[in-house]
């Protein structure tokens, strides 16, 4: 599981998480809401260890992920991650970009990763595209991409930073699909999202960050349904 | 002992005064030719974008040879080739002509771009409001493709300004041919090849300097 | 129209030793890139990530290069050395002042191809669990080789041409084998004139073949 505790993130003097406390358990699908801002893509950056962090502490399954003494390129094996702009290496096919990490990162020989490759894009509906070029893919086909790529690692746990955000409206379907397929198998998902359809339909418990602060937690149907800040309603009321 | 030391004698203030004469040669060649061939250069370039096959087959080429051969060759070739056509040109005047010539090679791709970084729709729309071909050349393209192509030009003129210390060779006695001339007499290379440098790099630095902060504040 | 007899004769019979100093002239230009390439992208990085004295020393190395002729830079390295003891050969002038040129100019290729990958494809490869050595042999710079591709190319073609300074400090390349056996013979324009074509052809053929070349490298 991941457990976050009085976790504090500055830039500079800029303080953008303020004491989060949080525990997201195996096989949950969480997803984080809230204004542009509210620090919920940083929240996923302390967690996997791209951003130091000031004050408290993150643990994954019982590592500490900030401490020296972590291997923090192994302990990542663990935590996949997607990000709003999907980061397609442009110079690898489609079957080169899934496969490199495990080759360089999990030591598989080539054959071995192009079959994980090649059965990750199958996995995600890109079967047909193995010997493409991501500048040949559409947005959300390169987001699905990028979905095979984490899960090429086998992670534990999948990271989603508003993993639709960038894309055209009519490519949105298509990746939400691929996540709501993930969460179906049982993944463990920490998804920062726009899309409020998805939060309610597909996570288990649904979190709203407001400045920094983790306003409030809990079951779609309480967040959703029955809001209990003041800034979680007036929110709500702006994006429906 | 006195007319050994007057010979190998040490680096005096007319020494100063002979590099800097010898610099504002270097200047009075560079921007002679930078001129001249930027006018040709910006002329040749239209005719490269307009002429479209018939300028691949004929200027282009031509030009080509010109950034494909040492400056070097050009320049012998030409002092050498200059005397058997009957011209009668010094070291100065071959100089002139074939840094002016090297210049609207290099300028002549410049342009083109320049001209190509217009797009169609705006040059449509130009002419939509009446404008003739040339009001649109003088009032859209110069102005746009100008400042695209600006930091290039910046590029290519500070370029030949480095290059006409190649002029030396044919005996023109420019910064660089001035400095070996004292080097040879002070046996001081050092000191007068920090000087030449030191001239060199305070005309180029600031310019390719101001045309890059001029280049970061248009892309804005 | 003529009074000039042309001689061609004495320049076909030394062909085979003007060919023959063309490799070497490819030779010390292919070098001189070589170790350019390795500084230069040394040079980029300091310069992007680095602070103190080796900042400014990255920093100097590039805006001398740049900002003063390549013809004084190596009479400094052939002459302006020798204040300090340091006598280099001919060779060794040419190849370290082509270096010196070539690393300069490539490293501000190279920085402007790092700042044009952008930052995420470093986050992307680090958040799959790569070293930041994986992500940056495999991801980063892979990508920074295609954009300055052509940038390179230009660079070796200017290499070539560059490296005909060499018959200025006495080095016997292609330019300077010319320079001996037009000196020889007196058929000065014969013996350039052949010489240009060379040059010509040479370059024609690195562009030919980096064009090859990319179309096997670069398959996105």
């Amino acid at each position: 599981m991941i457990q976050i505790r009085d976790l504090h993130k500055y830039f500079g003097k800029l303080h953008v998480l303020k004491g989060i406390d949080l525990d997201v358990d195996k096989g949950e699908v969480l997803s984080v809401i809230g204004a542009s801002g509210s620090g919920k893509s940083t929240l996923l950056y302390c967690i996997n260890g791209l951003e130091p962090i000031q004050q408290g502490a993150v643990e994954v399954d019982g590592t500490d992920v900030h401490a020296k003494s972590t291997d923090i390129n192994k302990l990542r094996q663990k935590l996949g991650m997607v990000f709003q702009q999907w980061n397609s290496f442009p110079h690898l096919t489609a079957l080169e970009n899934v496969a490199l990490a495990p080759k360089l990162v999990k030591g598989k020989t080539k054959a071995e990763a192009r079959e994980i490759a090649a059965k990750q894009l199958a996995h995600v509906g890109l079967g047909e595209k193995v010997d493409v070029y991501p500048s040949a893919l559409s947005g959300g086909q390169q987001q699905r991409l990028a979905i095979a790529r984490a899960l090429a690692m086998e992670p534990e746990y999948m990271l989603f930073d508003e993993a639709t955000s960038a894309l055209d409206p009519e490519l949105v379907g298509e990746v939400l699909e691929t996540m709501r397929m993930l969460a179906e198998e049982g993944m463990t998902m920490i998804c920062v999202t726009h899309e409020m359809g998805f939060a309610r339909d597909v996570s288990d418990r649904v979190a709203y960050f407001h400045q920094g602060v983790m306003e409030e937690i809990g079951p779609p149907a309480q967040i959703f349904g029955d809001a209990q800040s003041e800034h979680t309603q007036k929110f709500l009321a702006n994006v429906r | 002992m006195e007319p050994t030391v007057s010979f190998f004698s040490g680096f005096t203030p007319n020494d100063l005064l002979f590099l800097g004469e010898a610099a504002l040669r270097t200047l009075w060649i560079s921007v002679l030719s930078i001129s001249i061939g930027t006018v040709l250069g910006v002329a040749f370039g239209w005719i490269l974008f307009e002429g479209k096959w018939a300028a691949a087959l004929t200027i282009a080429p031509v030009l080509d040879i010109f950034r494909s051969v040492p400056l070097i060759i050009q320049l012998v070739l030409f002092y050498n080739f200059a005397p058997i056509i009957g011209l009668n040109f010094g070291p100065f005047a071959s100089g002139v002509v074939i840094l002016t010539v090297y210049t609207a090679a290099l300028v002549a791709n410049v342009a083109r771009g320049g001209i190509e970084a217009v797009d169609t729709p705006m040059r449509r729309a130009a002419r939509s409001l009446g404008m003739s071909y040339w009001q649109d050349l003088r009032h859209v393209v110069l102005p746009i493709g100008g400042r695209a192509v600006f930091p290039a030009w910046v590029g290519v003129a500070l370029g030949v300004m480095k290059d006409s210390a190649l002029v030396s060779v044919l005996g023109y006695v420019e910064l660089l041919k001035a400095s070996q001339i004292l080097m040879t007499r002070t046996q001081e290379p050092f000191l007068i090849l920090s000087i030449a440098g030191a001239f060199y790099f305070a005309l180029s630095y600031p310019i390719s300097r101001y045309a890059a902060f001029l280049e970061k504040r248009w892309i804005q | 129209m003529f009074d000039y007899n042309f001689h061609w004769r004495p320049v076909m019979k030394s062909l085979p030793d003007l060919l023959e100093a063309a490799l070497l002239t490819l030779q010390v230009a292919v070098l001189a890139m070589a170790l350019g390439i390795v500084i230069g992208l040394a040079l980029a990085l300091i310069r992007l990530h680095m602070r103190g004295p080796l900042l400014w020393l990255a920093s100097s190395w590039v805006e001398l290069a740049r900002n003063t002729p390549a013809l004084f830079q190596l009479f400094f390295f052939g002459f302006g050395l020798g204040a300090f003891g340091l006598h280099l050969s001919p060779y060794m002038i040419v190849l370290v002042g082509l270096t010196f040129n070539c690393a300069g100019y490539l490293a501000e290729n190279f920085r402007g191809g790092f700042q044009a990958v952008p930052d995420t494809q470093l986050r992307a490869s680090r958040s799959l669990g790569m070293t930041a050595w994986q992500a940056y042999t495999r991801i980063v710079i892979p990508q920074v080789l295609r954009i300055v591709y052509h940038p390179i190319t230009n660079q070796m073609v200017w290499a070539v041409l560059m490296s005909s300074l060499g018959m200025l400090v006495g080095f016997r390349e292609l330019s300077g084998e010319t320079q001996f056996f037009a000196s020889r013979t007196f058929r000065i324009f014969e013996y350039f004139a052949v010489t240009a074509v060379i040059y010509y052809v040479i370059v024609k053929l690195i562009l030919l073949g980096s064009r090859l070349l990319a179309t096997r490298l670069f398959r996105y």
